[in-house]
Formats: C-alpha cells, sequence, structure tokens
C-alpha cells in the first residue's frame, strides 16, 4: 500500500488531538495511581457517569457539555472524597490495600457498568453542541471542531492542576504526599486528609473528561473498559506522577492509534494502547521520561 | 489427610456425585445450570492458585478461558479430535499463554501485573476478532456432534467432563496447599524480596503458577463452543469471567482450596437463580456488590470469618 502523504499527515494531526484528548482521561489516574499509589481502575467508571450525567442534562436541558462537565466537578469531588473515605477505612488503615483494595475497585467499575447498562442500556448515546460537525480546513489538513474543542479543554485543564499543585498549599501538600508520606506525617501533616482532597480531584477529573468523551464519540456503557489499558498504559509511559511525560505518553499513544486505525483498520486500535503498555512494563517500567 | 488419600476421596466423592445426579435429575436444564457452576470453581479454584497462593491478581481469567475455547474452535475446524483431547490441548495452549506472560511480567510487582494481565485479555481479543478463520468478530457457529461418546444426552456428557475437571482442578489445588511448592508460593506472596534471600527459586515458582493457573483456565474454556454453539469474541472474553473469578476465591476465602469452591458454588447458584427468576444483567450486579461488600467487610471471606470465629470460642 503506497502512504499517500496528506493521509498521513492527516493521521497524525488526528492523532495529537486523540492524544490531547487522552491527557484530560489520565490526569485523574496519574493523580490517584501515581501521586497518591490508590490503584483506581474504576476511573474509566466515572468517566462513564460524567459522560452520562453530560447526556441526561443536555437532552433534556440542551446545556453546553463542556459546561456541564465543569459545572458538575464540585459533585464528582465530593463522590470522589466518599470512595477514598471507604477505601481508607476498609483498606489503608488496615494495611491491605493489594489484592483486597484492587478488588474493590475491580468490583466498583463492574458495578457501575451494569448499573448503566441496566438504566440507559446499550444504546449509544450522544450529545448536541454547536461544534459538533464543522471542521476548520488548513491546506490538506482537516481540524474537526469536536476533535479541537476537546484537546484545547483538556490542555487549559493540565495547566491549570498543574499550576494548583506548583503554587498552592494544597497543591503542595499533595506533591508532598506523593514524595514521601512517612516524612510529611513527622511534620504532624495529617496525609489521609491531603490523599482525600487529591483523590477528590482526580475524580472530578473524571466529571470534564466525561463531557469530553462524549463530545468525541457516541458512548455506550462499556465503552470504559477500552479505557482501562490506555489510561494506565499512558500513565505508565508518562512516568506516573509528571503531567508533562503524561502529555507525551498521550499524545503518543494517539498518533500511534490513529496512524494504526487509518493504514490498517480501527480493528487493530484498541491493542496497540495495550501492547506499548505491555512493553513499556516488561522493558522499561520507569517510563519514557522517567528517572 | 494426605494428597493421595485426597485425591482418592475426592474421586469417589465426584464419581458418586456424578451418578446420583444423573440417576435422580431428569430435567437437562439442571446440567446445564451445573455446568456453569462447575465451570467457575474450576475457575475460581485455578485463579486461587495465582492469586491467593502467589498473591499476584490475575485480572485476565477471560483471556485463557477464551485462548482454551478457540484452541477447542480450530481443532473443530481442522480435526475430529474427542473432546478431552482437546480440552488438553486448550489447558496446554492456555498454559502457553500463562507462561509468555509470566515471562513478561516477571519483574513487576502486584499493581502493575494485575493492569498487565488486563492488557493481555485486550490483546489476545483483538487477535482473535481480527482472525477471521475463527470466525472473527462476527463469531462461529459450532455444530455438536449429535451422539455424545457416553450414555445420555450431549449436555449431560459436557457436565461430566466438567465435573472431572472440577475433581482434577480442586485435587491439585489441595496438594499444591499441603506441598513444599505451595510454602513456596506463599513465600513470595508474603514477602518476594525475603523468599528470594532466603533460597526461594521466586522465578521459577512464579512460572510454574502462571502456568498451572492459565492451563486450568483454558481447559474449562475448551468445552464452551460445545456449550453454547456459537462463540464470539465478546462473550468468550467477557469481562464477567474475571470478575467472577476474581470475586469468587475472594468471598470464600483466599487461603484454602475449600474458599473458592465455596464462593463459586454460592455466587454460581445465586448467579443462575437470579438469570431465570430475574435477569442476566443484574446478576452481574449481584456479583459486583457482594465483591465490593466482602472486601470491604470481610477481607479474608467466609472461610476467614468461620476460622476466626472458631478461634475466638477456642478462648
Amino acid at each position: 500500500m503506497a502512504i499517500s502523504l496528506d493521509l498521513l499527515v492527516n493521521a497524525i494531526v488526528a492523532g495529537l488531538l486523540l492524544g490531547g484528548f487522552y491527557a484530560a482521561v489520565t490526569v485523574g489516574v496519574t493523580i490517584s495511581f501515581g501521586m497518591l499509589d490508590i490503584v483506581n481502575i474504576a476511573h474509566p467508571a466515572f468517566i462513564m457517569l460524567g459522560s452520562f450525567v453530560a447526556y441526561i442534562l443536555n437532552s433534556n436541558f440542551a446545556i453546553d457539555p463542556i459546561l456541564i462537565g465543569v459545572a458538575m466537578t464540585p459533585v464528582f469531588f465530593l463522590v470522589g472524597m466518599a470512595v477514598y473515605q471507604i477505601y481508607y477505612y476498609a483498606f489503608e488503615r488496615r494495611g491491605e490495600e493489594s489484592i483486597q483494595g484492587l478488588a474493590f475497585f475491580f468490583g466498583l467499575l463492574f458495578v457501575a457498568e451494569v448499573a448503566l447498562i441496566l438504566v440507559f442500556g446499550v444504546d449509544y448515546r450522544f450529545v448536541d453542541a454547536p461544534y459538533i460537525g464543522p471542521s476548520l480546513h488548513l491546506g490538506f489538513v482537516d481540524l474537526p471542531l469536536r476533535m479541537l474543542i476537546p484537546f484545547l479543554v483538556s490542555l487549559l485543564m493540565l495547566a491549570v492542576l498543574q499550576v494548583f499543585l506548583g503554587r498552592t498549599f494544597i497543591g503542595r501538600a499533595i506533591l508532598a504526599v506523593s514524595q514521601d508520606r512517612l516524612a510529611l506525617q513527622l511534620m504532624a501533616a495529617n496525609p489521609s486528609r491531603v490523599k482525600r482532597i487529591a483523590f477528590g480531584i482526580s475524580i472530578a477529573t473524571a466529571s470534564v473528561a466525561g463531557a469530553l468523551l462524549i463530545i468525541i464519540q457516541p458512548v455506550e456503557p462499556s465503552i470504559g473498559r477500552d479505557y482501562i489499558g490506555r489510561i494506565f498504559a499512558i500513565c505508565v509511559l508518562g512516568g506516573m506522577t509528571s503531567f508533562p511525560g503524561m502529555l507525551a505518553g498521550a499524545v503518543l499513544i494517539g498518533v500511534v492509534e490513529s496512524i494504526t486505525a487509518t493504514f490498517y483498520g480501527p480493528s487493530w486500535a484498541p491493542a496497540i494502547a495495550f501492547g506499548f503498555l505491555l512493553l513499556t512494563l516488561a522493558v522499561r517500567p520507569a517510563g519514557i521520561l522517567g528517572r | 489427610m494426605g494428597s493421595t488419600k485426597f485425591w482418592i476421596v475426592s474421586f469417589i466423592v465426584a464419581v458418586g456425585f456424578l451418578v446420583l445426579t444423573r440417576w435422580l435429575i431428569g430435567n437437562e436444564y439442571y446440567f446445564f445450570a451445573a455446568y456453569q457452576v462447575l465451570q467457575f470453581i474450576v475457575l475460581a479454584t485455578a485463579w486461587n492458585i495465582l492469586g491467593g497462593y502467589t498473591g499476584y491478581t490475575n485480572f485476565g481469567t477471560g483471556a485463557f478461558f477464551a485462548v482454551g475455547a478457540y484452541t477447542a474452535v480450530v481443532l473443530h475446524k481442522t480435526t475430529s479430535l474427542p473432546l478431552p483431547v482437546m480440552m488438553l490441548a486448550g489447558g496446554v495452549m492456555s498454559g502457553i499463554v500463562g507462561f509468555g506472560m509470566g515471562y513478561l511480567t516477571l519483574r513487576l510487582k502486584g499493581v502493575f501485573f494485575a493492569i498487565a494481565t488486563l492488557a493481555l485479555a485486550i490483546v489476545a481479543q483483538t487477535l482473535i476478532v481480527n482472525w477471521d478463520f475463527v470466525g472473527g468478530s462476527r463469531g462461529i457457529y459450532v455444530i455438536r456432534p449429535q451422539y455424545a461418546p457416553i450414555s445420555g444426552s450431549y449436555i449431560q456428557y459436557l457436565y461430566s467432563l466438567m465435573l472431572a475437571l472440577t475433581w482434577i482442578s480442586v485435587a491439585i489445588a489441595r496438594s499444591i496447599e499441603r506441598s513444599t511448592l505451595g510454602l513456596g508460593f506463599n513465600a513470595i506472596r508474603d514477602d518476594e524480596q525475603a523468599a528470594e534471600a532466603a533460597g526461594v527459586p521466586t522465578l521459577r515458582l512464579k512460572l510454574i503458577s502462571t502456568t498451572l493457573s492459565g492451563a486450568l483456565m483454558g481447559m474449562s474454556g475448551a468445552p464452551l463452543p460445545y456449550y453454547v454453539t456459537y462463540l464470539d469474541p465478546a462473550s468468550s472474553f467477557n469481562l464477567s469471567y474475571a470478575v467472577n473469578s476474581v470475586a469468587m476465591p475472594l468471598i470464600g476465602g483466599m487461603t484454602s482450596w475449600v474458599g473458592p469452591v465455596i464462593g463459586a458454588i454460592l455466587l454460581g447458584t445465586i448467579q443462575q437463580l437470579a438469570t431465570v427468576t430475574i435477569s442476566s444483567a443484574l446478576n452481574l450486579l449481584i456479583v459486583g456488590v457482594l465483591l465490593i461488600v466482602f472486601v470491604v467487610i470481610a477481607p479474608n471471606g467466609i472461610v476467614g470469618l468461620v476460622q476466626s470465629r472458631r478461634r475466638a470460642r477456642r478462648r
């Protein structure tokens, strides 16, 4: 097959946009898994919840999905704090974080998915917004607004979080927890309180990410599963804790997936992220930008 | 009870159970349902060899199970081997996958291993979806032989095979538990570095554990094409296999062979009842909720609850 140049360039651009969106999906796990050591494999389920909240409010009241995503962050924040509280009392405090904690989140993922299926069925749902449909054209490169807007929102969210972590007191406390929990305790701070807030923030990002997801593609409850591997692949590729590393990993996965889908067919795309993940874990567990 | 004695006693129990059920039960449906429960006992026991004894969480049960099933499909299309041979072949294939996965993820600790197994399941599913010979994403119809090689209907034959496999898996799990192999597994679970330092060949033991666990899952998957007669990737790689095989040992108790058996019988039966009386989507919800409730309230499962009560009474 002759690879035509404009097809390739378009695939790369689409992959860049997709990668930006993947960063929004992953940032929550970078916080919970990378910084807090909480293996929240249920994160995609919260993203699904975000998508369905956006769907309900958008189809009933015609509110802009991104606006919904941002407006719902406080609710998701509270949900996240509640989940952490259960996790803390049931596992962290007892020191049984490994298999039981993992199974807890696995169960949560599964319950959320089945519950969504019971309520909404397995039909694909979508939202309406003025930017779904039209594209910008720069020469032979297409920039669908449906991808461009989530890309920009995602970068904005990353920037806000980055500034928050680096500049505010709470943000720095979160970084401190991620670096040395014991030292923080010796400073008479309460790591579990800081972690509760941080976990709340990580779930709050799922609200925005869910809204972005349903803008990019129609959503049904079980597609969250496809994101588990992708999210963890990106998180591990990016070296777990750093946002720039995570963004690089996200863009890498996005571009490779997009090129694969363009030239070999979309049915191969899901294996890409997982293949990358397996390879990274086997060869370089510290990630591409890792220490 | 020694291991040899256990093999003999459990064999007698299994044969007795088989004769009794086939003699007393006339309704085909019960064999259909019992097959499912037995299959879950095998899956849960196999999962527990790696998860409970060795301490490595495997979320990729569906992959091993489906590799077994698709091995049977390939053999069905190319040869006319009897089903028990297909089960062995499925076990060998899944064992190889287990070995490969173990080898690829040897350096990974707990969490990363768990995520890698999830990844493995998706990679395997993508390969099957793109493999037209076994039906691709459309799935494939498998026509059962008209007559079972032994007396009775075909579903009774499948049921008998699964009962035999259940006997083998449970006896293997019980034997491991009482052997130096099992002690080695436990040492890895409790502290891998300490085990390594004490001279436990952790690498080799982990490979044995992943291979054995994978092989048993594959064997239980091999009869699936004949059981459902229509096989497609979405259902054979279903996440519910992973959830069930994690939930059953956790609910039953992970430290002994009884745990997964109790968990599988309990959850398997509840699911069968719920599927018939309420709905098949709801039974998955029940499994998930029970899993969450148990890990939060009784992290050592039913066996753990019984043990701690006994201990309390002795005082």
